[in-house]
């Protein structure tokens, strides 16, 4: 039998490095827990509308009046690291050559 | 001035004691930090003490009450935050070593409310991290211990509020509840859990786990507390798109009005069959029900055996749903904004890769990839749209069960308190989520409130009431009633012996 889940390749897509033990633990208990979860299949859903959300709401909307943000300093000081408390500042995004 | 005694102060007899200048807040303040300070080595509910800070919003409440103008009856009253719910200026790491650092800079809405009323705002309780777990311990930074055996866990997520106010550190304390983690651990700890109708509280200010289901509450040593917390941290909020309109208030003057005489006859409480039928119920669980059954039927409740039909796939629906929706919530965190940053990663995906890898803890890891992969591409419909539609039928067997009931009794969770370690095996800490679950899913509201002693463990074993959505009242009526005639007055740990 095929594996349902693959822990290296979802990992990936959801930016988690994992080593080479957690990965194989994590492996199987995914599978234990996909196992458990597949129980929901015996139901019958055909016509059932999807609940997203507990609360039926819809179109939530604010006045549309400019109101004033927060200080960006306060928010900037919690970043791991910025320029001049101003911007964050990020590793190269862009591969090629290395700045300084 | 005399320091207050503790052991048997709820909110309102502090208020009463404040209203008549027996006791200052300062006092009151001072006796809980003495408490932590003797208490907390073993209990271990706190993350972050703001002892100083405390103080001095203390004095601040004390001259108001001495200038006749309290911000309300709770004026000076310590309360206790979960590190999930941030409070402006103190950390917030939701359990988590990727948020160490982080000190919020804005107040949640509850927080903000609860300061408008003058509560004192003590300290950060500890939690499972980013509120996934059922026993407090996948903490990144302190397995906290149950006041009544600290051998065991005080339950999860909202172990620490739960413990602290159990250990009566403190007088009250807010939690939040996804798949139950208000109740859970206040039945395991011996305390008051309220999870409010999904959109009554504003979750603005909370870290978000599975938006849909996240709900802030209180945890306190009685009914008439829940309720009064509940008065001042509901209602509208602009902050949150899917905080309900409807008024929130009246609640405690409603339980306050409730006297002896007051019974529940014209009350219907449905029993639901499923849960009931449960394996994992344990025999001093079932007993303690059993007898509050007596309890509510001798009190004019009429009795009846009620269907949830699909309770068996709730646990299977939420673990798809909240971690789906975790899975999404989480990806903000990436190193980038705030929190912990892996600064050894020399471009920008190993950054996210190597932030994420150490910066989550085991159970973060397992629900985020299970999520992930429940949304990928080629098993979104088999999964989360499947479970979406699941979630349909479980909601609409609570609207066919209050067709026939008011209110609906059942146990808050299989067991007591487990020790630590011995729920290893993830599925099977899943599986004893099982009666909370099922209303996170629906949006109903739901309270704990202790019943009784196990009497193979000495543990107290708690019962779960649950109303439709917006009818909180009746969860304080039934609640209250039940808690005035209830054999076991009080709920007091050994801790000190």
């Amino acid at each position: 039998m095929s594996k349902v889940i693959d822990v290296g390749y979802v990992a990936e897509l959801a930016r988690l490095k994992l080593d080479q033990p957690t990965q194989q633990r994590l492996q199987s208990e995914m599978e234990s827990i996909l196992a458990y979860i597949e129980q929901l299949k015996e139901l019958d859903v055909t016509g059932i509308e999807p609940t997203a959300h507990a609360a039926q709401m819809t179109n939530v909307w604010r006045e549309d009046h400019a109101e004033s943000s927060f200080p960006r300093k306060e928010l900037l000081a919690n970043a791991p690291k910025t320029i001049n408390g101003e911007l964050i500042a990020v590793p190269q995004v862009l591969p090629g050559e290395e700045m300084s | 001035m005399s320091m207050p005694d503790l052991k048997h102060a709820d909110i309102k007899s502090l208020s009463a004691e404040l209203a008549a200048g027996h006791t200052s807040s300062v006092a009151i303040t001072r006796a809980c930090i003495e408490r932590i300070k003797a208490v907390d080595g073993k209990v271990r509910a706190f993350l972050y003490l703001n002892d100083e800070d405390a103080l001095r919003q203390a004095e601040e409440a004390d001259k108001r009450h001495a200038a006749g103008q309290p911000l309300s009856p709770y004026d000076g009253i310590p309360i206790g935050i979960k590190d999930c719910i941030a409070v402006k200026g103190q950390p917030c790491t939701s359990g988590s070593k990727i948020l160490q650092g982080v000190q919020s800079p804005y107040d949640a809405t509850a927080v903000a409310r609860l300061r408008a009323q003058g509560f004192v705002l003590l300290g950060r309780t500890n939690m499972d991290e980013f509120a996934m777990g059922s026993s407090c311990e996948n903490s990144a930074f302190a397995k906290t211990a149950n006041p009544w055996d600290i051998a065991r866990v005080p339950g999860g997520s909202s172990g620490g509020s739960a413990a602290a106010v159990a250990a009566w550190e403190l007088p009250v304390a807010l939690g939040s509840d996804t798949g139950g983690s208000i109740r859970q651990p206040a039945s395991f700890c011996g305390v008051t859990g309220l999870k409010p109708t999904y959109g009554r509280v504003s979750r603005s200010g909370l870290v978000a786990y599975a938006s849909s289901l996240d709900q802030i509450g209180p945890i306190g040593h009685s009914v008439y507390d829940c309720a009064a917390i509940l008065d001042a941290i509901g209602g509208h909020d602009k902050m949150d798109a899917t905080s309900l309109p409807a008024p929130c208030d009246g609640f405690a003057k409603a339980v306050e009005a409730l006297t002896e005489k007051d019974d529940l006859s014209g009350v219907t409480i449905g029993l639901p069959k499923e849960y009931f039928e449960v394996d994992a119920l344990a025999g001093g669980v079932k007993g303690c029900l059993n007898d509050a059954i007596a309890l509510l039927k001798s009190s004019g409740a009429s009795v009846k055996e009620v269907s949830l039909p699909h309770t068996k796939y709730a646990i299977a629906t939420y673990y798809i749903i909240a971690t789906a929706e975790a899975s999404a919530n989480l990806a903000r965190f990436d190193g980038i904004r705030y929190g912990a940053r892996a600064m050894d990663a020399n471009n920008l995906i190993d950054t996210y890769l190597e932030t994420r890898g150490r910066g989550f803890g085991p159970e973060v890891q397992r629900r985020i990839i299970l999520g992930t992969f429940v949304l990928s591409s080629g098993y979104y419909d088999a999964y989360y749209l499947r479970a979406q539609k699941v979630r349909t039928l479980i909601r609409r067997d609570f609207e066919e069960a209050f067709k026939q009931c008011d209110i609906l009794l059942t146990p808050t969770s299989p067991s007591v308190a487990f020790k630590f370690g011995e729920k290893s095996d993830p599925l099977q800490m899943y599986l004893a989520d099982i009666f909370t679950i099922a209303l996170n899913l629906s949006g109903n509201c739901g309270m704990n409130v202790p019943a009784g002693l196990d009497p193979a463990t000495g543990m107290p074993v708690g019962i779960q009431f649950i109303a439709p959505a917006l009818a909180e009242e009746r969860l304080f009526r039934a609640g209250r009633i039940f808690e005035m005639r209830r054999p076991q007055r009080q709920f007091i740990p050994k801790l000190d012996s």
